[in-house]
């Protein structure tokens, strides 16, 4: 008896052969790491120097400290804001090099020519194209907006939990830690972005490549869920004086909206994770083909969570989109309160068309005819939101700066991207579809045109409030430029391709003639790399030029909402007085009545202190997910104890704030005096 | 037009302690209660399975999910201390919501795989004839 258990768990996989290398490094050896792939190893170089650069640089100038204390260990909204961006930039120029590997694999993979990419690498390439782009660009871009903009849109000093939020960022930071990771040791999933079983099961992908995808998103899931509840909280209890529901800005509903969407679907996809690994670690049968697990299952309950996803990316764009038309064109946005039930309308609705996903896995006539008939209605909330926006500009005195350009280059592009998704919702010419390049055109058209288009609108509006000066508009215009006409050279190639049948995801063709589509892709794909490059010489030159750019006011595009009431850089403590609201575009009704700023009678202000535990959980959670990924179950236990131990240990820690003294707010604010003062 | 001090003080204790103190943290007594309910509601299933207790495995499962979701209200009111008037509504509001997510998500999921599976299931050549 005691025999036979002793030699089941010899069998299994997870505790078999126990060498004392296999126990302390798992399933990690050194054909993990991968020194044959020579486009790997010239990439791990790159990285490598380009990192012990950066490092040596940081070492230099002696900017350790500097970081730990300003902005690691910050728990300030903006400072966290300002991290969550600059993660969302980096990912994007990850993200984007795998997508110009694939354009440029495709473009040459012809008749009988196989490309520079081995299928192995290629189908890391897309599913890591995919996972990195929604998870770790969008998402934190979108975070990052959230958190800097809504405190300041409502008056309030901070978020609700300021450490919660510190510990957020850092875990979207340690999952993207955990699939960069991936790059250099081991492999990354080969089964698309949504990983679904049987293939990412234990007997289709029995590598760690699964595991990579399923422990960065466990990880980064966590800090989703915890700042969209923290951001909740915020708008619906710190919201200033005067300011109720219907009178706060648009940009703070949809991120409202939005936050209500992670924190009611992101459980789901943590549970259909954990249902997965399950299946993978312990042999569970969920999602295999035999003994009653049923991979459809999976289908289902990740595309409960996917879809609303698509609208908590695209919802804080609309709200950026609403700031900059309203601001741009002089005028308060037409239809606020149509604009605000839209998004709610949007919000409920986006629960219940998941189906549009898999009408062809067969569900039949009754179901697929709800689901498609619910993705159309969605379409009707969008549109009123559109005939918004152009009814806002009509008659408006409308300033084409880079903001408004994206904002009208969204309305165009955003249209078709809608259009083709109706089409994709009826399920009869969806099973012509699916599956197919249109569909990657679609919804590239849509995030693309819609996401990203919004993203970049709020990097140009809102940095001259987070830095104080504002962005060349040369180069942005360069920018919008390359990236809008590079859309429509690299995604209106794959609808053509779609409707001829071809279908995504492969890495090699045979038919000679669909090649000349490929190729004019791969050149819209070098625009939009023109047009990334311009955002980042953008910002290397207003650098330069910031003293020519500075904006001293504060509100440098006369802005509506309370944001711009503040300095640029806002203080720490944002406001030395709590705005009171009476309407809302609350900051323009305040400079159409004459406000005057406070000079005097500043108080002390309580603020929240710094506090590292947040990087040093994500540190652990990023060790744990390691000896997870490659079965080092020692380290994994160890971790986990760390982690345990850590969270219960910083409940202990009481010096959790601060008061900024009466004399430090009114030197700050004076200082802001004088600086108005010299401008006039 | 602008703030006054005066507001600074409602502020200050809005923004300081926003873990809030006014959320009521429950009784002895309260906890009390809602111990002693737990521990009933959890040792009925138990007892309902090891002891055989109703010959009908179907009605048996059914009932220990029943009290499973009796468990979730006892917890709710006596540890998350959750009525129709604390935090002004909102943790009823949010109840109510989450309740309508989690509805639309087992709802729709037994009916969408209630399809696939009479569809797409692997089955017989005859039982493939006599599909209607």
């Amino acid at each position: 008896m005691h025999r036979a258990a002793y030699e089941t768990i010899l069998d299994d996989p997870m505790f078999g052969d126990i060498s004392l290398t296999q126990f302390l490094f798992g399933r990690l050896t050194w054909e993990a790491i991968p020194y044959h792939e020579p486009i790997l190893v010239v990439t791990f170089a790159v990285v490598a120097l380009g990192g012990i650069a950066l490092l040596g640089l940081i070492t230099k100038f002696k900017l350790w400290g500097y970081l730990w204390h300003e902005w690691f260990t910050s728990v300030d909204h903006k400072k966290i804001g300002i991290m969550y961006i600059i993660l969302a930039i980096i990912m994007l120029l990850r993200g984007f090099a795998d997508a110009i590997m694939m354009r440029i694999q495709q473009a040459i993979a012809f008749g009988g020519n196989e490309g520079y990419l081995n299928p192995h690498h290629y189908d890391q390439i897309f599913t890591a194209h995919g996972v990195i782009m929604i998870f770790f660009v969008a998402m934190p871009f979108v975070t990052g907006f959230m958190n800097y903009v809504v405190p300041l849109q409502i008056g309030a000093r901070d978020v609700s939990f300021p450490f919660l939020n510190n510990f957020s960022f850092w875990m979207t930071t340690g999952g993207a830690v955990i699939i960069m990771m991936s790059l250099f040791v081991g492999e990354f999933a080969r089964t698309g972005w949504l990983a679904y079983p049987p293939l990412s099961g234990a007997d289709y992908s029995p590598g760690v490549g699964v595991d990579y995808y399923i422990w960065g998103l466990q990880v980064a899931g966590v800090g989703t869920t915890l700042s969209g509840i923290n951001l909740i909280a915020t708008i619906v209890k710190m919201r200033a004086p005067g300011m109720t529901f219907m009178k706060m800005p648009v940009f703070t509903w949809t991120s409202l909206c939005t936050n209500i969407l992670i924190v009611a679907t992101f459980p789901i996809l943590t549970a259909t994770l954990a249902l997965l690994s399950l299946d993978r670690y312990v042999g569970t049968n969920f999602f295999t083909n035999d003994l009653g697990g049923n991979p459809m299952m999976y289908i289902n309950l990740i595309w409960i969570w996917g879809h609303p996803e698509v609208y908590i990316l695209v919802l804080p764009a609309f709200g950026i989109f609403s700031e900059v038309v309203a601001t741009f064109c002089g005028k308060r946005l037409f239809g606020y309160t149509s604009m605000v039930y839209a998004t709610c309308v949007i919000m409920i609705l986006s629960y219940i068309v998941w189906l549009h996903h898999f009408f062809t896995m067969g569900s039949g006539a009754s179901v697929n005819a709800f689901f498609g008939i619910t993705t159309m209605i969605i379409s009707i909330p969008t549109g009123a939101k559109m005939f918004n926006w152009l009814f806002t500009m009509y008659r408006g005195r409308i300033r084409y700066e880079v903001p408004m350009l994206w904002t009208v280059g969204f309305m165009v592009t955003f249209v078709i991207g809608g259009m083709t998704g109706v089409m994709l919702a009826i399920p009869p010419a969806d099973f012509v579809l699916h599956n197919s390049l249109f569909l990657i055109a679609h919804f590239h058209n849509v995030i693309i045109g819609g996401v990203l288009f919004g993203l970049m609108a709020g990097v140009v509006y809102w940095f001259p409030k987070a830095f104080g000066y504002k962005l060349d508009p040369f180069w942005g215009k360069m920018s919008f430029w390359f990236w809008q006409i590079g859309f429509f050279f690299a995604f209106m190639p794959l609808y053509v391709l779609g409707l001829m049948g071809v279908t995504r995801r492969v890495s090699q063709f045979e038919d000679p003639t669909l090649q000349i589509w490929f190729v004019i892709a791969a050149f819209g794909a070098a625009l939009i790399a023109l047009g990334i490059a311009s955002f980042v010489i953008q910002l290397v030159v207003s650098f330069f030029k910031r003293d020519e750019l500075r904006v001293t006011s504060g509100d440098p595009w006369d802005g509506r909402t309370l944001e711009w009431s503040t300095s640029s850089p806002p203080p720490d403590y944002n406001f030395a007085f709590t705005p009171v609201v009476h309407d809302h575009d609350s900051w323009y009704d305040m400079k159409s009545r004459g406000y005057e700023r406070p000079l005097e009678g500043f108080k002390p202000i309580h603020m929240p202190k710094n506090t590292g535990t947040g990087v040093v959980l994500s540190a652990i959670s990023v060790v744990l997910a390691f000896a997870l990924i490659w079965y080092i179950w020692w380290l994994a236990a160890l971790s986990f104890i760390a982690l345990i131990a850590v969270s219960i240990a910083h409940t202990f820690n009481y010096d959790r704030d601060f008061f900024i003294s009466a004399e430090t707010v009114t030197a700050t604010e004076d200082a802001r005096t004088k600086l108005l003062a010299e401008r006039t | 037009m602008s703030a006054h001090p005066a507001h600074e003080n409602a502020a200050e204790a809005h923004h300081a302690h926003s873990h809030g103190h006014d959320a009521g943290h429950g009784s002895f007594r309260g906890y009390m209660i809602g111990f002693v309910l737990s521990i009933v509601l959890t040792a009925i299933p138990f007892w309902l399975v090891m002891g055989d207790v109703i010959d009908s495995k179907l009605f048996t499962a059914v009932l220990v999910m029943g009290i499973g979701v009796v468990q979730i209200v006892v917890h709710m009111v006596y540890f998350l201390h959750m009525n129709p008037r604390s935090e002004g509504g909102w943790t009823l509001m949010a109840l109510i919501f989450t309740l309508i997510i989690v509805g639309i998500a087992i709802a729709g999921s037994l009916w969408v795989m209630h399809h696939l599976n009479t569809n797409m299931m692997p089955m017989t050549h005859e039982m493939m004839k006599t599909m209607p």
